[in-house]
């Protein structure tokens, strides 16, 4: 689960790691409020918020251009920030669909020595956190890590003991630090750690960390990652998901607890288990055509689950024809079976239907789609299965 | 032969009186294996379907029925301490189905892990079966048939679909390992290989990987070096958007790795013959295997 930037440096600020004062905005009657907080007569930044990056070089629909602005004055601050709110914002991440800035968050403007990278995550090779950290702050890290990876420090925790102190002075001394600001980043890098370990986050980036010339260390951005299987422990956090931000077709499956991910192509496609449903969009391609989706409706789908699911893959206008996978083991195929004739014939389908079943009690639901006179199309392999859905997609 | 479970293996199952615990138990013992105690805290002393003493705790599965294997049906919230008792009661091979279990509980058991004599498979994964005599977890036992092909996978109803074409094809499995799809587990797709090239009884193995992480890679790398039994595979994913997570908490492409091409190119490179489609496991098995 994915948090705004404002939403994660609060979380930051309460943990005792330290950010530059900021406050936000959503609509333009708090503007005044908003600015009213931060320090005047000094430089401001003024940032939109959305789950994304490359917010600073992405371009507005409307042809205006930042989503990050240093400002001088809170008359220019009011400026940049009508000129964002509302519209919408594309960046490298957003695809070209852009997304909408609901949210304006106003940052006191630090005065910068130094920039840094630091960021923790889960390693799944050691199966251990690791603490990430570059003096080369401000960059794409990827391009560090390819380019000087001489340059990337790695520091692996072990979980049952924590962040150790002697490892955050060897990633501060690492950095090149001294004084002050050396003091400074062991302390941030022992809050930080504490905040990823207990919050459960997968990852945890600040890009750039920096340096003030007073010696502060600050982190002047954060993106902050849970773990969505910890949710559960965590009810503060799932109170920050902003639903605004996420796919209306996802959001509406989760209620229904499937896992849906909706992609551009035109075949939709509803599988039990997640590899088999990988698999069945890697077919669909491989016979030249496009999956809308990925759904894995689980190992024990309901008939009411299967009818959501399909009502979700025809409120895509895009689907062109459905394929339905199923390898019933524990879940039979007959129950399966009368669940998709009785979806179908509730929501009035009008979209062609390629179904494919194997396993537990095969022929009697096979039989049962035969009897109800529905215009499904049987299949006996997945690879007959796959054709036959590419062609119907490509007739229609 | 077979590899890890077998006729003899005394299976202890955790979380015996839920309703998926109970409902998967009753299908593996009807199925023949040897399930010899359950674990659900505070209800020791009943008996499951009138003949599976049920305990309080794994130590005394151990040292009154002998249990040598556990199977975990706890919910997620629970599993991970779950797994940790029964590596305190030093239980050989622990086979966890539980499917979301947190990553920082994962980190946790898999550091104690390390540092003790169990083995864990999954979590989130179908579990294990050596057909005809012994099936631990939520698989069909009905599509397996006994045989010399070794599957490893991280997917359940993948490893149906190779299962099924093999034994529709006539032949059978040795064991079929399902690790799990979550991106801190027991068993690698490496362990699993290892295994199945020291089992005389494994003529051939199949190996099914799907996006994220490189564990794939690394099987890959070990069956170049050391393996002459004929692999095949097959890897789900190439069309699965980057940053995304594909159903599996470990299916995820991020910065660029743990895609299913680079998968593929160090399968071929091994001398791997990898499947084109799901529909062809078998067919890309025999390509390279006179069975």
């Amino acid at each position: 689960m994915n948090i705004h930037e404002y939403q994660a440096k609060q979380l930051f600020s309460d943990a005792g790691v330290a950010v530059p004062k900021g406050t936000v905005a959503q609509s333009e009657h708090e503007f005044d409020q908003a600015l009213s907080g931060l320090q005047t007569g000094k430089a401001l930044v003024v940032k939109a918020q959305i789950h994304a990056g490359g917010r600073g070089k992405g371009t507005f629909k409307n042809g205006y251009r930042g989503g990050v602005h240093l400002v001088s004055s809170t008359d220019e601050a009011l400026e940049k920030a009508r000129a964002m709110l509302g519209n919408v914002l594309v960046t490298k991440q957003t695809g070209e669909e852009g997304k909408e800035v609901r949210t304006i968050y106003f940052n006191e403007a630090t005065d910068i020595e130094k920039e840094y990278y630091l960021a923790v995550l889960m390693d799944r090779a050691t199966s251990k956190p690791v603490i990430i950290a570059s003096t080369e702050g401000g960059m794409d890290i990827e391009e560090v890590a390819e380019s000087t990876p001489e340059k990337i420090l790695k520091v692996s925790v072990d979980p049952t003991l924590g962040l150790r102190p002697y490892q955050a002075r060897q990633i501060a001394f690492g950095l090149e630090l001294s004084g002050d600001s050396f003091k400074q980043c062991v302390k941030l890098l022992t809050k930080l750690y504490d905040f990823f370990w207990s919050k459960d986050c997968s990852q945890v980036e600040v890009n750039p960390l920096v340096t003030t010339p007073s010696g502060e260390v600050l982190a002047l951005d954060a993106k902050v990652n849970f773990d969505a299987n910890a949710l559960f422990r965590h009810p503060d956090v799932v109170e920050l998901r902003d639903l605004s931000e996420e796919d209306p077709k996802e959001v509406e499956a989760s209620k229904f607890d499937l896992n849906y991910i909706a992609l551009d192509g035109n075949v939709a496609c509803m599988v039990n288990g997640a590899g088999l449903a990988m698999a069945t969009m890697d077919i669909i391609k491989h016979y030249g055509g496009s999956p809308a989706n990925f759904l894995d409706v689980g190992g024990g789908a309901n008939e009411e689950q299967v009818e959501n699911a399909f009502r979700i893959l025809v409120s895509d206008d895009a689907v062109k024809a459905i394929l339905v996978n199923i390898f019933g083991g524990i879940m039979k195929c007959d129950v399966i079976a009368t669940g998709i004739v009785n979806a179908a014939r509730k929501l009035d389908m009008k979209v062609p239907l390629v179904v494919r079943l194997e396993g537990t009690n095969v022929e009697a639901g096979k039989q049962i789609l035969a009897d109800s006179g529905l215009a499904l199309e049987p299949a006996d392999s997945l690879a007959e299965a796959a054709e036959k859905v590419v062609q119907l997609a490509a007739q229609a | 032969m077979s590899v890890l479970v077998d006729k003899d293996t005394r299976l202890v199952v955790q979380g015996i009186t839920g309703s998926a615990g109970s409902f998967h138990t009753t299908q593996c013992m009807e199925y023949g294996t040897n399930v010899v105690a359950g674990v659900t805290p505070g209800k020791g002393g009943q008996k499951f379907r009138d003949s599976v003493p049920v305990f309080d705790t794994v130590q005394e599965a151990v040292d009154k029925e002998g249990a040598n294997v556990a199977a975990l049906y706890v919910p997620p919230p629970f599993a991970g301490d779950s797994i940790l008792e029964a590596i305190d009661a030093e239980i050989p091979l622990i086979i966890a189905i539980t499917e979301g279990i947190p990553v920082r509980d994962m980190a946790e058991v898999k550091a104690c892990l390390d540092a003790s004599d169990s083995r864990l498979i999954g979590p989130n994964c179908p579990g294990i079966i050596t057909p005809g005599e012994c099936k631990i977890g939520i698989m069909p036992g009905y599509i397996h048939k006994p045989g010399k092909v070794g599957i490893v996978s991280r997917s359940g109803t993948l490893t149906y679909e190779a299962v099924w074409q093999i034994t529709c094809a006539g032949h059978g499995q040795s064991t079929c390992i399902g690790i799990g799809g979550d991106p801190i587990n027991g068993t690698s797709h490496l362990d699993a290989v290892q295994l199945f090239n020291e089992d005389p009884d494994t003529e051939a193995i199949i190996l099914i990987g799907e996006i994220g992480g490189s564990a794939e890679e690394e099987a890959a790398a070990f069956i170049k070096e050391n393996v002459d039994k004929p692999c095949a595979a097959f890897i789900a994913g190439r069309t699965a958007p980057p940053g995304r997570r594909m159903g599996h908490a470990g299916a995820i492409v991020s910065g660029g790795k743990g895609t299913a091409e680079a998968k593929v190119e160090a399968l071929l490179d091994a001398g791997i013959s990898v499947a084109e489609t799901p529909s062809h496991i078998a067919e890309a098995l025999f390509k390279v295997w006179d069975a």
